[in-house]
């Protein structure tokens, strides 16, 4: 049965794939029906997956080599594409991962959406998502991996758009497509050239060929071909400066927003970054690039989830500064420190946003946390599975985010990178604050009277409790004393760091610090008249950070007025000198000489006999010139 | 299947429905359109085993039908397809279908309507399929009049008049074959006296064109590029696209955007650059440089539209830059990339049209601002009409990515800077795309619009026919691309062959 999953591990994508084929042509009208087939989909590939995972954890020689099998999907003298799987520890871990989160999102969402027209459209989305997911980290070659990249991006597109009337739904779906359009522009530009000059795209292939590099090409151009193709995770996984789309994106139902958040769309950056890791480790100043990419992008992220008041809002920055701490650890060289996290951010988050839903589902979709409180007393199942994640994200020992936040930190010192580490450092701060100010505002202190809140039903408590149990235990596998994790997966060879207690307590210490903070302010501070007064105090940068450092505000502007401004010269030019000036000008010049010609088309019979009498004389002057004896065959008696 | 005239009757199955309708009263309305589905769906049926019965491995021209003619002018009635033709030939049957159930609503004199339709399939088809240039020639002008008489009677009124807009088809159509009638007499009059005897087969021509000298080759490739290009329409030869499909009836915007005006790019490909390796060599560095600008342009000036037929209009003169730039790099990869994407975006204009087609219908108009919502109302139909939107961006899954993809390589690695201004329209066709479904299908449903009926029964078989083909080709793309690739090998290697001999003279 192992081996049978190894060996047919495109059933993991197939599944979900074929689930929403199922539901979009047979089972839509029953609502019921839909959903069951959608977590039938999504639990058989999870079997699926953790079968293969099983294989392949039970043989170490996979760490040496990849199970690589595949079909063609098109030839032509120099180009072959062949898709098919890759099987190695990192995707195995992937697929285990997604598959199991989004099994669970799924059942969650058989609660949370109940009662909802689209309920059934919802789970054939939702499967097509899950497949194209699976579909990307099982790719062995990279056009392949771009097929599954764009179809988690049309799927997040029509699932944040799932509320179709709304219209802060319809733009924030347009916006998510439209700047991971632009960032995928530079990947496909990097995929071309990687085809061009190496003539493939076959990752193993690509791998052996990349690593002898110079046979084929200079440094220069690697170095272009790899910024080119980081401009793809960029807007992917949220970073900065394309992180616009991500905060936005939580117009869709909530269990999309844990689906994109945590298991799924955001971490396909990080993991394509990881699978391109030969491109980037040859480049030392790429690898610099994705390094502070990442370590900027934590810390903006954190500054202006500080000062956010909607529940989802504050998760999602959230989400974007912990996939800058993914990036940040590919950036420093450690595959095995950013899959880490990416393994116990994936509970973590999941569990927080779907913790977010079921409070929003029981407030009526009441969002800002400020005007929650005291909801612990209601729904204790929601409130204390949600401090697990909150414990997590801010990295307190044992719980998952700790040991692997730990590792990223531990690997950038290592790594000389001090400047790196003190950003990384803060951010754990500033994490911590945030997550706790989040968890102080709507959990506990006094109720708000206007709330009538319920615990949600067992299909929402139950995916929260297992997954509170992942986000406890999911970061054992890798302690710095027994780190069987970076035994599997890693880049080049085991980076296995000699445990480094002073980056432990020192996290801990600043985890603790942001929370006692917000401790402080948020619960202890029952009017919160210290925070209103450091928001009054600092005005100008609350304001700032309140309004995301005007980033959207820039792009929206640049959108209406230079793009929409130079369509509309194009589209002038277009009426008025292409058409107006050439092309109905001929059609005018044509019709002018018509009718300039048409006078002389008087009807006149002796006006006719004129010109025609006229010809004869002008042929007869032109020949007794040039040839007489012509003219006076023509001119015969006139002698 | 041995002698069994397959292509003869494709072709005139349709010519034979039109026929049979001459005889049928006209107000027999649901006979009258079901006697054109079955021309028409003969045809397809015909088409699609033409297609999968084709032996790769064997290439060359298959199911050939050759009658002697006009023996004083070497014209032979000769019927043949190649891996380059039969996707042709497959479109325009695929779409001659959808789009007959897409006019089933059209009861303004449905008799003449259907007609011509059916004329106009059938001249197209010829067109694909003709192997002589005399009888390409012959089906082309048969384009001409159906098409002219189908605007003007059945069109629509909105920025220009309907008779401009037919007007400006027919126009352009005649300049540019007149232009290509100069270049082909001249073409044939001069191989005539290399060869010694007249023959007006492809085959026939090339060989004896290939021979031609360097400045021969040079005026002749002018004139027809300009011929064919103004009917692909070439930037800045492309204004009669947007004008002429807004002004069409939904069938014929179908079939111009369809299949119509890839003649230009199959013609380019089939006869230009087949018989004048040595001109295409010359000009081809300007098709690029004019598929780059039509490609940014076009896609500009898409941005700023707001009637959706003008939308699509513009987009498929952008569209159709990529497969002038895939011309012009002159490779294997590019040409097999330039007809793959004729195919998808054949399919997906005639899609894209036919879904306009009806929300125009329903709601009496194609302004975007006066539209919103309509998902709600009318989800299938919003189904399609995103189907088509995400077709056109080049989502992958779908037809036109993989045809994108190959035009990109090939023009990258010839063009490098130029194409990378191509392949940047990627983000504008995704923002103009996105930004007209938004506006139309998603937002707040609009009151006006609550009693409107779903597309349903006939009216789907246009989603479900162009649907169908855009996901298979999208997920099994070696189905287009073997039968492309097994036309473009064989013609590459000529072409080149011709062009190294030409070097080695010099």
């Amino acid at each position: 049965m192992v081996d049978f999953a190894m060996q047919h591990a495109w059933l993991v994508p197939l599944l979900p794939a074929l689930a929403f084929v199922v539901i979009v042509f047979l089972t839509k009208p029953w609502q019921k029906l839909s959903a069951l087939v959608a977590v039938a989909g999504i639990v058989g590939a999870f079997v699926f997956a953790a079968l293969a995972a099983y294989g392949v954890f039970t043989h170490p020689e996979f760490t040496e080599g990849s199970l690589v099998y595949g079909v063609r999907w098109l030839s032509m003298p120099g180009l072959h594409i062949n898709v098919g799987i890759m099987l190695d520890p990192t995707s195995a871990m992937m697929i285990f991962m997604v598959s199991l989160v989004s099994s669970l999102i799924f059942i969650y969402a058989t609660g949370y959406m109940k009662g909802d027209p689209g309920f059934s459209v919802f789970f054939s989305y939702v499967s097509l998502f899950a497949a194209s997911m699976l579909l990307l980290v099982l790719s062995s070659n990279l056009l392949e991996m771009f097929v599954g990249w764009e179809l988690v991006g049309l799927c997040s597109y029509l699932l944040i758009g799932f509320y179709t009337h709304k219209i802060s739904a319809r733009e924030a779906a347009k916006k998510a497509f439209v700047t991971c359009r632009i960032a995928d522009f530079g990947l496909l530009l990097g995929m071309l050239s990687l085809q061009i000059v190496f003539g493939t795209l076959d990752l193993p292939e690509l791998a052996q060929k990349i690593a002898h590099f110079h046979q084929y090409t200079s440094a220069g151009v690697l170095t272009l071909i790899a910024v080119l193709v980081f401009l793809g995770p960029i807007g992917k996984s949220g970073q900065f400066p394309l992180h616009v789309w991500l905060p936005d994106a939580m117009e869709g139902p909530t269990p999309v927003s844990a689906l994109i958040h945590a298991a799924t769309m955001v971490v396909a950056g990080v993991y394509l970054v990881g699978r391109m890791l030969f491109l980037f480790s040859e480049i030392p100043s790429a690898m610099e690039l994705v390094a502070i990419t990442g370590a900027f992008t934590a810390l903006f992220a954190a500054t202006i989830a500080i000062t956010q008041r909607e529940i989802k809002r504050i998760l999602a920055y959230s989400t974007v500064s912990q996939l800058g701490y993914m990036m940040l650890a590919l950036g420093v060289g450690s595959l095995s420190a950013s899959m880490f996290h990416m393994w116990t951010h994936a509970f973590f988050k999941a569990l927080m946003f779907m913790g977010a839903g079921s409070v929003l589902t029981a407030l009526h979709h009441k969002a800002d946390v400020w005007e929650m409180g005291g909801l612990v007393k209601k729904m204790p199942i929601t409130a204390w599975t949600f401090v697990v994640g909150g414990l997590a994200i801010a990295g307190i020992p044992p719980f998952a985010g700790f040991w692997s936040k730990d590792e990223i930190l531990a690997t950038a010192l290592n790594s000389h990178h001090y400047v790196l580490f003190a950003m990384g450092a803060f951010t754990a701060f500033l994490t911590a604050f945030y997550m706790w100010r989040l968890i102080f505002l709507a959990f506990f202190g006094e109720e708000n009277p206007a709330n009538h809140p319920v615990e949600s039903p067992w299909n929402m408590t139950v995916p929260l409790i297992i997954l509170a149990a992942l986000a406890t235990v999911g970061g054992w596998v890798g302690t710095p004393w027994d780190n069987v994790w970076s035994q599997w997966i890693f880049f080049g060879e085991v980076e296995h760091a000699a445990p480094n207690y002073g980056v432990m307590i020192g996290s801990v210490i600043l985890a603790l610090a942001g929370i006692y903070l917000a401790y402080q302010l948020y619960y202890v501070d029952r009017e919160k008249v210290k925070a209103k007064a450091l928001a009054e105090r600092y005005h100008g940068i609350y304001t700032l950070l309140f309004n995301k450092y005007y980033i959207d505000e820039i792009y929206l502007w640049f959108n209406h007025a230079i793009v929409d401004g130079s369509a509309k010269l194009f589209y002038l030019f277009d009426i008025y000198v292409v058409d107006g000036i050439i092309v109905n000008g001929l059609g005018a010049f044509t019709r002018l000489s018509g009718e300039g010609l048409r006078i002389t088309e008087t009807g006149r019979l002796q006006n006719y006999a004129l010109v025609f009498f006229l010809g004869v004389l002008i042929i007869a002057v032109a020949l007794a010139f040039s040839s007489p004896s012509a003219a006076g065959l023509l001119l015969g008696g006139v002698k | 299947m041995e002698g069994f005239p397959v292509l003869l009757i494709t072709l005139l199955s349709p010519v034979l429905a039109a026929l049979i309708l001459t005889f049928i009263p006209r107000d027999e309305n649901k006979l009258i359109k079901c006697i054109a589905a079955v021309g028409t769906f003969i045809s397809m049926a015909l088409s699609l085993y033409v297609y999968f019965a084709y032996d790769k491995s064997l290439g060359g021209l298959q199911f050939v039908m050759q009658v002697p003619w006009i023996k004083d002018l070497g014209v032979t009635f000769f019927l043949g397809v190649d891996g380059i033709s039969l996707p042709m030939l497959l479109l325009t049957n695929l779409i001659g279908f959808s789009a007959v159930f897409a006019s089933w609503n059209v009861d303004h004199r449905p008799k003449d309507f259907f007609i011509l339709l059916l004329l106009l399939i059938a001249g197209v088809m010829g067109t694909f399929i003709a192997q002589d240039l005399f009888i390409f020639l012959l089906f082309y002008e048969v384009v001409v009049i159906p098409i002219y008489i189908l605007v003007i009677i059945w069109g629509s009124t909105k920025r220009v008049t309907k008779e401009y807009a037919g007007m400006k088809l027919t126009i352009y159509l005649l300049i540019g074959s007149g232009f290509l009638l100069v270049g082909v007499i001249a073409l044939f009059m001069k191989t005539t006296a290399i060869a010694g005897v007249p023959d007006m087969s492809f085959t026939g021509l090339a060989e004896a064109g290939r021979r031609l000298g360097a400045f021969d080759q040079k005026w002749l490739f002018a004139l027809m590029l300009f011929g064919f290009g103004s009917l692909l329409s070439m930037w800045p030869f492309h204004s009669w696209s947007p004008d002429g499909y807004a002004g069409a009836p939904t069938a014929v915007s179908m079939i111009h955007a369809g299949v119509l005006k890839k003649i230009g790019g199959y013609g380019l490909i089939r006869i230009a650059l087949f018989v004048l390796p040595v001109g295409a060599k010359f000009w081809a560095p300007l098709i690029a440089v004019l598929g780059v600008c039509g490609v940014a342009y076009a896609a500009m000036a898409a941005l700023a539209q707001k009637d959706l037929k003008y939308i699509v209009g513009y987009s498929s003169v952008s569209h159709m830059g990529y497969v002038l730039l895939a011309i012009g790099s002159m490779s294997v990869i590019g040409l097999n990339g330039a007809v793959a994407n004729m195919f998808a975006h054949g399919v997906m204009a005639a899609l894209f049209f036919s879904m306009i087609g009806f929300i125009y219908e329903k709601t009496h108009t194609r302004w975007i601002p006066d539209m919103g919502g309509l998902a709600r109302q009318t989800p299938r139909l919003a189904a399609g009409f995103m189907l088509a939107a995400m077709a056109s961006l080049g989502l992958p899954g779908l037809v036109s990515f993989i045809p994108e993809f190959t035009i990109f390589v090939a023009s990258f690695k010839v063009y490098g800077g130029l194409a990378v201004i191509a392949i940047a329209g990627i983000i504008i066709t995704a923002l103009y795309v996105l930004r007209a479904g938004a506006n139309t299908l998603f937002g707040p449903p609009r009151h006006e619009y609550d009693h409107l009926k779903d597309i349903h029964g006939p009216e789907l078989v246009p989603l479900a026919v162009l649907g169908t083909a855009l996901v298979v080709g999208g997920l099994l793309p070696f189905l287009l691309f073997d039968m492309v690739n097994s036309g473009i090998v064989p013609l590459m290697a000529q072409i080149n062959g011709a062009l190294q001999m030409v070097g080695g003279v010099f």
